[in-house]
């Protein structure tokens, strides 16, 4: 009893201990802020990486694609199982996009995927990141009146745009038309005018524009038709940078309503380009740059049909990736090897994945990156537990007459050991206890705690063109407080260990004549 | 063993060591201590008699020699049975007082209970440990420092303190090395008439360390100690020259 109430009083009374637990307090708030924010951060990528990639994906590397993909799914049925929840089937192939920005010529390499848009969002999360409303609940390749999000400080999106847009151009060509016949120029100078302009048919090469001709583009009105949608990823034709005023905003070189261009092999063996125009009917955003930046999105049977994927006897069309998504809680790995095994590397020019597999370096890059902040982090509370250590020892000089008066009234070696490390606990206790609060306090608060650093230091804490949140994300998991608190009070504890075994192997009667 | 003899200490020799050196403080002590009598041990600084205390509280070791309680030999006892000898057997009492700093009066006077009993059994007889410390500080007429800590209290006041704690667990022997050594007169006066006052009327066993002989005159028994030896008993000569 006597070593609770000493332990109590000592808590009272001697500051400068409190004043030591003051960094096992700092460290611990710290470790429950970076791993609440790891953890956000972890979940938040974890999800928009899964809700892109399906659970299992099945690429066949031919570029002709998997012949026959209704049976291909007939025996994954039969391999997976019960926990098949979903299958779609796309046609992934490498392509560059060309956008005509003010008379300049972008070009990105991107990956064109052509997806069935009926059960495309069975394996993966597509519909949640496209920006019109409309398309999340149903995706659609075709151009919608309006409705978009008013991201674009240039212009509005949707067939209002484009039936502006078509018309400036239309007048533009007259004006041209007109001055040229004015000048009676030669037709070497009309072609150099004619390049100035915005004019993206002529900027590509000449064997390449032919592709489009076949005699559709004469009858063909912008303002009233449009091209094959596709949906390109946000960061494929548009920046984030900064406006005068600080606010981040995004620049678009292409939109919704705008004509661009894709240029993408065909499956035949002697391999050729095809060159194709599409309609932009949406943009597509879900938070990684790595798709964002990359992924196109188009009709699947449009891309078959322009890739020549559709056998000519039989009229069975090819596909290069099948994606399953499977029962909640299935073994992903047990699938796939599954799947391995009946589809063999040496049989099959296959590639049999899960999303984990496909994303693998990164996942363990900030799993890596949680552990090394943690060991960290906890090296810091290690180094709190040598201020402890010498702490305490100044508090067992300082208690040494105390000490012999303890043992001369009866008390143990082993009692007045324990009250020590009593102490060691119950500072450990109240300085994690504390550290949790405002660990906890500060994460609730992160937002406005980031907004107050920022209006103070006038520097940004959370780039929003860094990291594609708006907020920081956070996920507080009990485990880790657990783990964390332990781990704070088991190292005031073992850091209270040698001042109380000094403390009990002390001569009682060396430590009642102490001065 | 003589039933009058409370405590007997028997060719105990004890010394100290310094650089290599050493120094024999207690060279071979021979004493009885009779029930319910007060003894003085009077000595100058460096004579051996706080060692001799320390031996006899068992706070200490003897390099040879036996230390017994009633009829059991303590100074070899295993730990266990000297911490519970100390805390509850013998009371003992300092120049310097030594109540702990950070508790109340009346906590003081409650330690010894609190380290004779464990958590729960403590618990269990709080209430009636509490009177007791009551009755304790009441009787050394401190009850209205109760709830006093030892830095807001006199010297007296904190011997008084000292004594209530002694007291606690009701010990047959108590043990007071100079208890008036940090006080004026007129208060060393006073706690000696309340050491002679718990002697009378309870029939306390008391031996005194002190370097004041007119102390131990007004002890029942008193002994000299020279040089680490036991000299004379000042009142038994006394009482040989009238006799």
């Amino acid at each position: 009893m006597y070593r609770w109430l000493l332990c109590f009083r000592y808590l009272r009374t001697r500051y400068i201990a409190l004043a030591s637990i003051i960094s096992v307090t700092l460290g611990v708030a710290t470790l429950i802020v970076v791993n609440s924010v790891m953890a956000g951060f972890s979940a938040e990528m974890h999800e928009r990486l899964h809700g892109l990639a399906s659970d299992i994906l099945i690429e066949c590397h031919a570029s002709s694609g998997m012949p026959d993909p209704e049976k291909h799914l007939e025996i994954i049925r039969d391999v997976v199982g019960e926990d098949l929840a979903g299958t779609s089937v796309s046609v992934h192939v490498p392509a560059m996009l060309a956008i005509d920005f003010n008379g300049q010529l972008i070009n990105r390499h991107v990956n064109l995927v052509g997806i069935d848009a009926e059960t495309y969002d069975d394996v993966s999360h597509f519909g949640r990141y496209l920006l019109h409303p409309e398309n999340r609940r149903q995706a659609s390749f075709e151009l919608r009146d309006d409705g978009y999000p008013d991201r674009d400080r240039m212009a509005d999106w949707g067939w209002e745009y484009r039936r502006k847009r078509a018309n400036y151009e239309k007048m533009l060509a007259d004006e041209r038309a007109m001055v040229r016949s004015m000048n009676g120029a030669s037709s070497a100078g009309a072609e150099a005018v004619e390049s100035e302009g915005p004019s993206m048919g002529n900027l590509v090469p000449a064997e390449l524009r032919d592709a489009d001709g076949d005699g559709e583009a004469q009858e063909f009105d912008p303002t009233k038709d449009q091209y094959p949608g596709i949906v390109l990823g946000i960061a494929t034709c548009s920046t984030k940078h900064r406006d005068q005023a600080d606010a981040v905003i995004d620049h678009f070189y292409c939109r919704p309503g705008d004509d661009v261009r894709m240029m993408f092999p065909n499956a035949a063996d002697d391999t050729k380009v095809v060159n194709q125009k599409f309609t932009v009917v949406d943009l597509y955003e879900s938070g990684m740059s790595e798709y964002d930046s990359t992924f196109a999105f188009v009709q699947l049977d449009r891309l078959q049909d322009y890739r020549g994927m559709i056998h000519p006897e039989t009229g069975a069309r090819s596909v290069t990736t099948i994606q399953l998504k499977l029962a909640e809680g299935a073994d992903l790995n047990a699938a796939r090897d599954a799947l391995r095994r009946r589809f063999p590397p040496d049989m099959y020019a296959y590639n049999i994945q899960t999303w984990r597999d496909m994303q693998g370096p990164l996942l363990a890059a900030v799993q890596l990156e949680t552990t090394i902040l943690n060991i960290l982090l906890f090296l810091i509370i290690a180094v709190a537990g040598f201020g402890i250590l010498a702490t305490f020892f100044m508090i067992v000089v300082e208690k040494t007459r105390d000490i012999g008066t303890l043992k001369a009234l009866g008390a143990s070696g082993g009692g007045v050991m324990s009250i020590f490390l009593s102490y060691g606990l119950l500072l450990g206790v109240v300085g994690s206890g504390v550290g949790l609060a405002g660990g906890l306090l500060f994460v609730d608060h992160i937002n406005s705690i980031a907004g107050v650093i920022e209006s103070v230091t006038g520097q940004e804490v959370f780039d929003p063109t860094v990291y594609y949140f708006s907020e920081i994300p956070t996920i507080i998991r009990p485990a880790m407080l657990v783990w964390v608190m332990v781990g704070a009070i088991a190292i005031a504890v073992i850091a209270s260990v040698l001042p109380a075994l000094r403390a009990a192997r002390m001569d009682p009667v060396q430590s009642l004549r102490f001065e | 063993m003589n039933n009058d003899v409370i405590l007997r200490a028997v060719g105990i020799h004890k010394s100290y060591h310094k650089d290599r050196l050493e120094l024999p403080v207690l060279r071979g002590v021979d004493v009885d201590i009779e029930a319910g009598k007060v003894t003085a041990l009077v000595g100058r600084s460096g004579s051996g008699k706080s060692t001799l205390m320390h031996l006899m509280a068992t706070l200490d070791r003897p390099d040879a020699g036996e230390v017994w309680f009633r009829a059991r030999r303590i100074d070899n006892a295993p730990r266990a049975e000297r911490d519970a000898f100390r805390n509850g057997d013998v009371g003992i009492i300092f120049q310097f007082y030594h109540l702990l700093p950070e508790l109340t009066a009346l906590e003081n006077v409650l330690a010894p209970t609190m380290i004779g009993h464990s958590v729960l059994g403590y618990f269990r007889h709080r209430k009636e440990a509490r009177r007791r410390a009551e009755a304790m500080l009441d009787r050394v007429g401190l009850s209205h420092r109760a709830a006093h800590r030892p830095s807001e209290m006199s010297g007296g006041e904190m011997q008084r303190a000292a004594i209530a704690r002694s007291l606690m667990n009701d010990p047959q022997l108590l043990l007071a090395d100079e208890p008036t050594g940090n006080l004026d007169t007129e208060t060393g006066q006073e706690i000696l008439s309340l050491l002679r006052g718990l002697n009378e009327t309870d029939g306390l066993t008391i031996v005194m360390i002190t370097h004041d002989d007119a102390i131990a005159e007004a002890a029942d028994v008193g002994y000299r100690m020279k040089d680490g030896r036991l000299v004379t008993s000042p009142r038994r000569a006394i009482q040989a020259a009238c006799a």
